[in-house]
């Protein structure tokens, strides 16, 4: 191969800024080196000081949020992902990611690339991915580029994970027109690992061999943290190169021959090799070892002729890991991988110091110190105000609303607003069932769960934020997210334990921006801090904006509880048949402001939150947990997104079911108690044999609880409100996403 | 005597522990993996080619997989009548290898398609389906992205003349209803039968139906039927 070496330019103040960096920072970096950079090593500090590798922006705010408790394994951010003890030996890695700004302009790849990645970060750990959620937000389905998106997205999604052969069984998904231009795509992966075989992400011990291994090298994805850490803008789709390719039958590879390297004991530590592929790992584990690392680039496998050592750093390509053997160790680790048809190749080694040193063609092409990239990156406070809007949304006086005649014609608009309506059409492109230990699928349940083979218990997990609420309330709105997605894990009898979270937010240079970033996190942890399930750690997004705006603020929770015996005692939203009492728990039903029935109905995205009650909402989720562990509860659902009536019609169409109640007591008007979106409210129903032994749990615990009705018969009948029937409900529920992506328009690709 | 069924395990197979559960774990029987390298298939009694993305699916779905060394064996272990049973890409992989007659498309809605569907057994000829009673319906997951079964018109006549077609879509009571054959297969097919009986290749998954907990328990129905027979045989 002729070496035909491109002349390097020369690295000023000016190519610093260009790669995104303030003249602050290239100062630092110079004072760092002790001297000017040179091209690679400019652009390594570049990707490495990102907003998306260094958090810089977010570290001194999230470091806030609690992050303690008896059962994590590892400290958030210490590690790929949190790590929660699971007992019998288990413990489960999980985590959410976001791939929102490939996936704008890029959604198949985008997408796939984003459940690539997630996964990798969990069997990185040792642990087997076992489940995946998808939350995901896009603009209004009328607009042919959002069903485009949706449609890239959703398959990217299906064709990775299915191929991978992970389940995906839960998520949520919602439509906002903030969401135009810049869908919010974020991925979660939960894992399973036998506590013998954690591996870490840490290079020790001088003279050990680092190993690249999986996929070859190639030009895709480079600068692809610098991409995630701007505005999209027109000029974005010029940057489609920066969106990396996915190959889901490599990763699969990858994943077996990892799993059984680490548990060969022939690894010292094992490294994604994700944004920033082969700079951040590198120096991540390394930092983390306090050693360095010498790397010879021109051993990489490469898939491209002629690639500089500047774009063989940065390049993100998918599917590699960095591995740091045992020294004399390395060729079993060789022949694991090669067993597999992977390549597995010795590149460096560790050595003593704090440098790495990357080779290429003789000569060394960057040397740095591995924690002034890792840890030392800046971190910065950014300046906060008040947004002006707030006032104005908060003002707004819900009085003014004249609600129309007929509830029951309410009830069907609610039911097919893409927000609420089935997503069938989405999750049936998924598979939600390989490996056979799917309990609660999506559809009929609050929350995914799965069985653990070999144990009793079962893990619940659900993805959740409103953004409509945070971008009306900051605080409330990231109290509400939390505990929301905590009473769904619970309304499937499991016990919440700690959560994950995705930060997307806007610019955070834009002081409302960051205003609003820091009351939702303040709101986050007042829930997590109520509920006792601490942040293991995540992933921040920012500069999520359209055209004309931020996104809405969307800080989306992921949340993983366990049930302790999932084949006795778990539960859905479908009622178990006839006759059954339905009960309402809970707060009153009390205040529209910002309610699904606002947006739908008039079209107003305002109004106070009704406020939430976190004593209240702690000695609900406790008492319906213990009720259904008691085995007094046959169904149980979460009331949000078109409040009780919604809830309730939902419950009808899963069972094919009708059902009478009356429920006017619940709240001051009709309409509140029918669509408010009160918090701390949920449905649930009970055999009358165990009513007594219901109403005493929650009379104990000094919740209110409400006998409201009988299930039966073929229509939904609600007092003198509404008279529904059920089938009809139904389709109207299951057929307004299909219609909607039927559009004919379909197809069209902008 | 006992029975010991042979998993073969492909780069890319994705159901191959979920075959391993149901046989080993469920249904109490020896389960071994073979590895798609492998070319030893002596004290196999039954071979089960499992589902899942072989080689990614690339090129076609089965058309990399059929290549593997094991298949030379299975090829033999097929003209001995040694009973096979090809689920999902294992289906496609028998069809690719031409172990059985046909081949597949891409579901008619051009997406991939996983839920619970209802099947009928078609024949009760065969030791797979000897157990189950003619027209028994089943409630069986399917997962798949290419399942839409295609034949010629004269290869259609002669799988029905000869009694091949195993199992059909039909909704919950049984009947053929166009909604029911979700993926566009000719003649509602869901699974096949060689001429000579012994290979039987099928798109549902009845390995994921063998538990209440996940649930249905249907798969359960079919694994009995065939061990009964291979058991009893």
């Amino acid at each position: 191969m002729s070496q035909t070496t491109q002349q390097e330019p020369e690295v000023t103040l000016e190519l610093a800024e260009e790669h995104g960096l303030t003249e602050q920072e290239y100062e630092w970096i110079k004072q760092y080196l002790g001297r000017n950079p040179n091209f690679t090593e400019l652009g390594v500090y570049s990707v490495m000081w990102s907003e998306h590798c260094s958090y810089k922006n977010s570290f001194l705010e999230i470091r806030k949020l609690p992050n303690e408790g008896p059962q994590l394994l590892v400290g958030a951010g210490e590690e790929n992902a949190g790590l929660v003890d699971l007992g019998d030996g288990l413990a489960c890695a999980f985590k959410v990611e976001s791939h929102n700004h490939p996936s704008a302009i890029e959604p198949y790849e985008g997408a796939a690339t984003g459940v690539g990645g997630i996964h990798r970060d969990i069997f990185t750990m040792g642990a087997r991915p076992l489940a995946c959620l998808n939350s995901l937000r896009f603009g209004d389905l009328e607009n042919d580029r959002v069903r485009f998106l949706l449609d890239g997205v959703v398959r990217g999604i299906s064709d990775y994970g299915n191929s991978f052969g992970v389940p995906t069984i839960g998520g949520e998904i919602y439509f906002d027109d903030s969401y135009e231009g810049n869908p919010l795509v974020n991925a979660m992966s939960v894992g399973v690992v036998e506590t013998n075989y954690i591996a870490k992400a840490i290079a020790e011990g001088p003279g050990n061999p680092v190993l690249v291994v999986g996929s070859s090298t190639g030009r895709d994805g480079i600068h692809g943290a610098t991409f995630a850490s701007e505005e999209i803008s027109e000029e974005s789709e010029e940057k489609r190169p920066s969106v990396q390719v996915g190959d889901p039958f490599t990763e699969k590879l990858l994943l077996e021959a990892t799993l059984e390297t680490i548990k060969s004991g022939a690894a010292v530590g094992v490294q994604d090799m994700g944004a920033a592929g082969l700079s951040s790992s590198s120096s991540e584990m390394s930092s983390k070892g306090g050693c360095g690392m010498e790397i010879n680039l021109d051993k990489v496998p490469m898939r491209e002729e002629g690639m500089s050592a500047y774009e063989m750093l940065l390049s993100e390509s998918q599917e590699r890991m960095l591995i740091v053997a045992k020294k004399g160790r390395e060729q079993e680790i060789i022949d694991i991988y090669e067993k597999w048809d992977v390549n597995a190749t010795v590149v460096g080694k560790v050595i003593e110091g704090e440098d790495l040193i990357f080779w290429k063609d003789g000569e060394i092409k960057a040397r740095i110190p591995a924690k002034t990239l890792a840890d030392d990156a800046p971190r910065y406070e950014r300046e906060t105000e008040r947004p002006g809007y707030l006032d104005e949304v908060q003002s707004f006086d819900l009085n003014t609303v004249s609600h129309p005649e007929d509830a029951g014609e309410v009830l069907e608009r609610l039911l097919q607003s893409p927000d609420i309506s089935s997503k069938r059409w989405v999750y049936e492109q998924y598979d939600t069932m390989v490996r056979t230990n799917t309990v609660e699928g999506p559809g009929k349940a609050d929350a995914g769960v799965i069985r653990l083979k070999g144990t009793e218990k079962g893990l619940s997990m659900k993805t959740d934020c409103n953004g409509r609420y945070v971008y009306l309330d900051p605080r409330e709105g990231g109290k509400m997210a939390v505990a929301e997605a905590a009473r769904n894990v619970v309304c499937t009898g499991a016990k919440p334990v700690a959560i994950t979270n995705c930060l997307n937010f806007g610019n955070p240079y834009k002081p409302e921006v960051y205003w609003v970033f820091k009351e939702a996190l303040k709101g986050m942890g007042d829930s997590c801090k109520a509920l006792d399930t601490p942040v293991t750690g995540g992933n921040v997004s920012f500069y999520n904006e359209n055209p004309e705006a931020a996104v809405y603020p969307t800080p989306v929770i992921g949340m993983l509880g366990i049930l302790e015996n999932v084949d006795e005692h778990h539960t859905n939203a479908k009622f178990e048949g006839e006759d059954e009492v339905i009960y309402y728990v809970g707060g009153k039903r009390d205040g529209l402001g910002g309610s699904e029935y606002l947006k739908v109905i008039h079209d107003e995205v305002k109004g106070e939150l009704p406020s939430l009650d976190l004593e209240l909402e702690t000695q609900l989720q406790e008492s319906v947990l213990e009720a259904i562990q008691a085995g007094l509860v046959s169904a149980a659902h979460d009331i949000s997104d078109g409040g009780l009536v919604t809830a309730l019609a939902e419950m009808c169409i899963f069972s094919e079911t009708g059902a009478e109640v009356e429920v006017r007591k619940l709240g001051p008007t009709a309409f509140d108690v029918l669509f408010s979106e009160a918090p701390s409210g949920i449905l649930l129903t009970a055999n009358s044999e165990n009513a007594g032994s219901l109403e005493k749990i929650f009379e104990q615990a000094d919740v209110p609880v409400y006998k409201i009705g009988r299930t039966g018969g073929e229509e939904l009948i609600v007092g003198d409100l509404i008279s529904s029937d059920v089938k009809k409900l139904g389709e109207l529920y299951e057929n307004a996403l299909p219609k909607a992506m039927e559009h004919p328009e379909k197809g069209h690709m902008m | 005597m006992s029975t010991t069924f042979g998993i073969i395990v492909f780069p890319g197979s994705n159901c191959d522990h979920d075959a391993f559960y149901a046989l080993d774990e469920v249904m109490g029987m020896e389960t071994k993996f073979i590895w798609h390298k492998d070319t030893d298939l002596s004290g196999i009694d039954v071979i089960v080619i499992p589902g899942g993305f072989s080689y990614g699916d690339y090129l076609r779905s089965g058309a990399i997989a059929r290549f593997s060394p094991i298949m030379n064996e299975v090829e033999k272990a097929a003209n001995e009548g040694v009973p096979i049973i090809g689920i999902c890409n294992g289906f496609q992989i028998l069809l690719e290898a031409n172990l059985l007659p046909g081949a597949m498309m891409h579901n008619q809605q051009l997406r991939f398609v996983c839920k619970n569907v209802f099947i009928r057994c078609e024949t009760t000829d065969s030791i797979f389906t000897r157990g189950l009673n003619k027209d028994q319906v089943l409630d069986i997951p399917v997962s798949h992205g290419e399942g839409n079964y295609f034949i010629s018109e004269d290869g259609l006549k002669e799988l029905q003349d000869h009694d091949q077609i195993a199992f059909r879509y039909c909704d919950e009571h049984g009947e053929l209803t166009p909604e029911a054959n979700f993926n566009g297969s000719v003649d509602h097919i869901a699974g096949i039968l060689n001429r000579k009986g012994n290979i039987l290749g099928l798109m549902p998954h009845p390995e994921r139906a063998v538990e209440p907990l996940l649930g249905s328990s249907d798969g359960r129905i079919f694994f009995e039927s065939l061990l009964n027979r291979v058991v009893g045989a």
